[in-house]
């Protein structure tokens, strides 16, 4: 999947998360998370994830997350994905 | 070092002061330790003159105020008090340093005094904090020993005379000239003077503060004269609109009224919900969705209740006032609603701290509670509850009467969602120990309902009636398939802070969070 513009997906309600993606020439992810030291770890494995399972290899994704579970944190980063990629 | 019964590592004295670990809930009985209550100088006063001394600057010299002493406020006015952080400007102003603070409790208002405990104006505080001071001690960005106390445990402290309190200052809003006093009228109105009344009490000398003159005599009379020394005038107390906060509103998220439905079966299964039923609960939304449920059943049921208690909402006011109950004992007005209702309604009784919930006596109110219900930001899976620290680590919440209720009351409920901003909230360990399992009864949330052992009836009837009863390690074991499992917090060994249990054992320390 190519990141051609930008795309957004999520809200800043608690138990959420936004996910704002933009072109880029190396693929960067950036997570910012109010659960980052009892959940970083968990978060940054997921985002990976789905990057792969999309095969995002170059873009700038960043994750401002509000507690979200793994489902969430999936729905919406392909939905941002998707939006970005999209003609 | 030692531990105590719950396994948490405590210090033998902190701050200059020895401490007992906690044992179980009722392994100290004052009678065996000797405990006495504190006494204070007889005085006399051959003037009938007004005590009006001028400002909280006059009040300040005239009450002797020195370096080292201990000094008190109440919290009625919650998060619109004023006195505090005015008060605390004025012992700096006057050179005076090393101040001990024995509030009732400090909210987020009272970040002002963080730059006076970095200049040494405050060295100490005997009691919970809301808020910033508490995060900023647990992050060891300021230095201030602190010692939570519940409602009924600082009482104790302060009638037992383990926290000597110096000088009281008491937000006085409605007081004469010669210290009569209550908190039913006047601009900064709070209601109940539930704390004050024991500082008036047992404090060395008793400063009322009022920004309310009135002709003598102040009637009906909260603080009487024959126990005020000073008494000074302010321009204003405070905004006694902010002493509702953001939590005294009805849940309408459907996963806390679900919990608050679970929640009155469980009180319709315990056996109380009938005439002379007495019930407590906190301002949450779930919690007043719970009150909910229970003025419904009492209303259908045509159930006559003994008394509801606490932190008064003006939701206890209307069920006082329909009958459903015989009397409110009210030791905070947690609205202005209530605070309406204290000064016109006289079976709505102001109760002191000592009469709720000072275990050291003959038997404080909570002791006659059927059902009440608590919340909590983490439980363990022996029942443990934390209300003072965040997941996070940060001392943020003081204890309010939780500890004294979960101990008092027959059938002491928790509710809590299961999950919050993905941090699971049914844990192996809670950050820090609040209230002792075993005087805990239930835990609600909206993944199903655990019974503690001692209350094996009521788990029966709750399956009878085909509630969601689950074993407590079930329901840790589901939340954490949802959430994974997240990173333990890391503390340093520096002790800044420490919890103690309402008989003044140490139930838990704080200490502050790595970077």
């Amino acid at each position: 999947m190519e990141i051609i513009k930008k795309g957004v997906a999520g809200t800043m309600q608690s138990s959420d998360l936004m996910v704002f993606v933009e072109p880029a020439d190396t693929l960067r992810l950036e997570i910012e998370s109010t659960v980052i030291k009892q959940f970083g770890h968990l978060i940054r494995a997921k985002a990976d994830e789905v990057l792969a399972k999309n095969g995002v290899t170059a873009g700038f994704i960043r994750l401002t997350d509000r507690g979200a579970l793994d489902y969430a944190i999936e729905a919406r980063i392909e939905t941002a994905l998707q939006r970005a990629s999209a003609a | 070092m030692a531990k105590n019964s719950l396994g948490r590592e405590i210090p033998e004295t902190f701050n200059g002061k020895r401490y007992m670990p906690y044992k179980d809930p009722h392994a100290i009985v004052p009678e065996t330790f000797h405990f006495q209550r504190a006494s204070r100088m007889l005085k006399r006063n051959y003037s009938g003159a007004s005590k009006v001394v001028g400002g909280l600057r006059e009040a300040i010299i005239a009450s002797g105020l020195k370096d080292g002493m201990t000094i008190s406020t109440h919290h009625h006015l919650r998060n619109g008090d004023r006195l505090l952080n005015d008060l605390v400007k004025e012992i700096d102003a006057l050179g005076i340093r090393d101040i001990r603070i024995a509030a009732s409790s400090v909210h987020i208002v009272h970040a002002e005094l963080i730059p006076y405990i970095k200049k040494g104006v405050i060295t100490a505080l005997e009691c919970g904090v809301n808020g910033p001071i508490g995060e900023q001690i647990s992050k060891g960005e300021i230095k201030c020993p602190i010692v939570v106390r519940s409602h009924g445990g600082r009482a104790r402290s302060v009638i037992s005379g383990e926290v000597p309190i110096d000088v009281a200052f008491l937000a006085a809003p409605f007081c004469d000239e010669y210290g009569n006093f209550n908190g039913f009228y006047g601009p900064s109105a709070c209601g109940s003077l539930g704390y004050a009344l024991v500082d008036a009490q047992y404090a060395r000398k008793v400063v009322a503060v009022t920004d309310n003159l009135v002709a003598f005599p102040a009637l009906p009379i909260g603080v009487p004269q024959n126990i005020v020394d000073i008494v000074a005038t302010v321009d204003s107390l405070g905004d006694p609109k902010k002493i509702v906060s953001s939590t005294t509103k009805l849940t309408k998220d459907p996963m806390g009224l679900q919990i608050a439905q679970y929640a009155a079966m469980v009180i319709d299964s315990s056996g109380y919900l009938k005439n002379g039923f007495s019930f407590q609960t906190g301002t949450g939304g779930i919690s007043l969705a719970v009150a909910g449920h229970v003025r419904d059943m009492m209303r259908e049921r045509k159930i006559k209740g003994s008394f509801g208690c606490g932190g008064i909402t003006g939701f206890f006011v209307d069920m006082l006032e329909e009958g459903l109950f015989e009397g409110l004992f009210d030791v905070q007005c947690f609205d202005l609603k209530a605070v309406e209702s204290i000064g016109r309604n006289r079976k709505h009784q102001e109760m002191s701290a000592g009469l709720y919930a000072n275990p050291f006596n003959m038997g404080a109110v909570v002791n006659r509670l059927d059902c009440a219900i608590l919340s909590a930001t983490e439980i363990d899976v022996n029942f443990n509850v934390n209300v003072n620290t965040e997941s996070s680590g940060l001392l943020l919440h003081n204890t309010g009467g939780h500890c004294d209720v979960a101990n008092g009351a027959k059938v002491s409920i928790i509710v809590c969602p299961s999950i919050r901003g993905r941090l699971p909230m049914v844990r192996d360990e809670v950050t820090t120990i609040t209230t002792p399992g075993e005087t805990v009864g239930v835990l609600v949330t909206e993944r199903g309902i655990a019974v503690n052992d001692h209350l094996p009836e009521l788990k029966a009837e709750l399956i009878r009636r085909r509630a969601p009863v689950k074993d407590i390690r079930q329901l840790h074991d589901e939340i954490y398939a949802v959430t994974g499992a997240p990173k333990a917090v890391e503390f340093t060994d520096e002790v800044v802070g420490l919890i103690e249990y309402l008989d003044g054992t140490i139930i838990d320390t704080v200490r502050t969070v790595r970077a």
